[in-house]
């Protein structure tokens, strides 16, 4: 889990008190992984307890008590930013289970679905582009400005490079998405089988879906061959 | 009331005849409004560059018309034909768009000089161009003393350049790398925003984001439309 891991990044800069080490967070990260500060407190009890944290002084004024790093805790923050982040397993994605089981529902236009599917990542991807720009707007620091390295001990500022990673990150999600779409739909004009626009008519008809799985003989073109080979390029 | 600044109305392109005939655009109908922003997407040989040369009066539909300020396309002489490519058209591709012998203020104000302005003018125009874009320093630059970013930006204050309000751009990020493809777009964005209208062609969903639409076409034929949320 990356939170606990993210608080001991944030506190290598040195002490800090909860409420701070939730507004850091938030702010080095755009603000994209809302924390409520009692996730915080609960996140920060579990590394004292593993002995990553302690209690630096006691408390002050308010009340709040500053965390620090121990040696272990500063070992596994050394340890985080030195390993890649496991991205082996794969989320469960509703859309990946919808369209795969689109492509192997006979009566379902899946190109129907992927192309609905792909106006709404579009629009998505523009409003989020809009979202960049307003980042970027005269007079905000854009991608030029050096990182600056958190200071637990000022007041939190809007940090626009990580907002920008955070934004970006999403942008290429949704391209991504989009892609993987634009192929999907060139490997259905690939298959044999019914064609994709005659859905509703085809009747209960389950064996003659096309074969879903790689198994099935190999279409005519290679994967990456554009739809009707025999078509003029114009 | 607002008039579109550029308008495809059922267009469509056939190349060849009898066995061979391409339908290379199918009754094809868009318009791009000042300060509006058009992505075309779409595989290749969907019909992309048809569109583009259509719509840039370097082509003509062989049935429905493409009016360009108010001027259809289908009704020119040749010579006012190019006098309107000339006026009011400008383009942007994927590179090779300055001419490497002429600075960028002269790469600028060459639409201007062709069309018998004075060179003081097409320098002033050239120079103030420039400066809507933040870019005053490469006034005196050639070519081969730009980025490429920064040759694409003048690429795109030339295309806009005099009173012309329609771009037509072909992948105009190239090869350039995302974020300095990312600057491109932001200054077409801007020229947009600033009352031009742009015509984007391109395979990147990433760059189609930029656009207030994005039309998807098909074997000639648009088969979807994404409009900005």
């Amino acid at each position: 889990m990356s939170v606990p891991l993210s608080l001991l990044a944030l506190l290598s800069q040195g002490p800090a008190y909860g409420a701070r080490i939730k507004a850091e967070f938030e702010a080095h990260t755009g603000r994209a992984f809302p924390l409520n500060v009692g996730q915080v407190y609960t996140t920060l009890a579990r590394l004292e307890r593993d002995g990553l944290v302690v209690p630096d002084g006691g408390p002050d004024d308010e009340g709040r008590i500053p965390y620090r790093l121990t040696d272990a805790g500063a070992q596994q923050v050394s340890t985080w930013w030195e390993s890649p982040v496991d991205r082996s397993e794969p989320a469960r994605d509703e859309l990946v289970m919808k369209l795969a089981l689109a492509v192997a529902t006979p009566r379902v236009d899946a190109r129907a679905v992927i192309q609905r599917q792909r106006a709404a990542a579009m629009s998505h991807l523009q409003g989020l582009t809009r979202a960049k720009l307003a980042l970027a707007a005269p007079g905000q620091p854009h991608l030029s400005q050096p990182p600056q390295p958190p200071k637990p001990a000022s007041i939190p500022t809007p940090t626009s490079l990580s907002d920008e990673v955070v934004l970006e990150h999403r942008l290429y999600a949704v391209e991504a998405e989009l892609r993987w779409l634009d192929h999907v739909e060139g490997l259905l004009a690939h298959r044999p089988g019914p064609a994709p626009a005659a859905p509703a008519s085809a009747g209960p008809a389950p064996a003659v879906a096309p074969p879903p799985g790689p198994a099935s003989p190999a279409p005519a073109s290679p994967h990456f061959a554009r739809p009707a080979p025999s078509d003029t390029t114009h | 009331m607002t008039e579109p600044i550029l308008q495809l109305v059922d267009c469509t392109r056939v190349h060849g005849h009898g066995e061979t005939v391409v339908r290379a655009l199918d009754g094809v109908s868009v318009q791009v409004m000042p300060g509006e922003l058009v992505a075309v997407m779409g595989p290749s040989g969907s019909g992309k560059s048809t569109l583009l040369n259509l719509a840039g009066a370097l082509d003509l539909p062989t049935s429905g018309h493409v009016v360009i300020e108010n001027q259809s396309t289908s009704t020119l002489r040749p010579d006012e034909l190019a006098a309107l490519r000339r006026r009011r058209v400008g383009v942007v591709f994927q590179d090779l768009n300055l001419i490497p012998s002429l600075t960028a203020a002269e790469n600028i104000g060459l639409p201007l000089e062709l069309d018998g302005r004075r060179v003081s003018e097409a320098r002033r125009a050239a120079v103030g161009a420039l400066h809507e874009l933040g870019l005053d320093e490469l006034a005196d630059r050639y070519p081969d003393q730009m980025s490429g970013g920064q040759q694409q930006r003048v690429a795109i204050a030339r295309a806009l350049v005099g009173e012309r309000r329609l771009v037509l751009a072909d992948e105009p990020t190239g090869a350039l790398d995302s974020v300095t493809g990312d600057g491109v777009l932001a200054v077409l964005r801007a020229r947009c925003d600033a009352g031009a209208a742009g015509l984007l062609v391109t395979h990147e969903a990433r760059h189609a984001g930029w656009a207030d639409r994005v039309i998807y076409l098909r074997d000639g034929k648009v088969v979807d439309e994404a409009v900005a949320r």
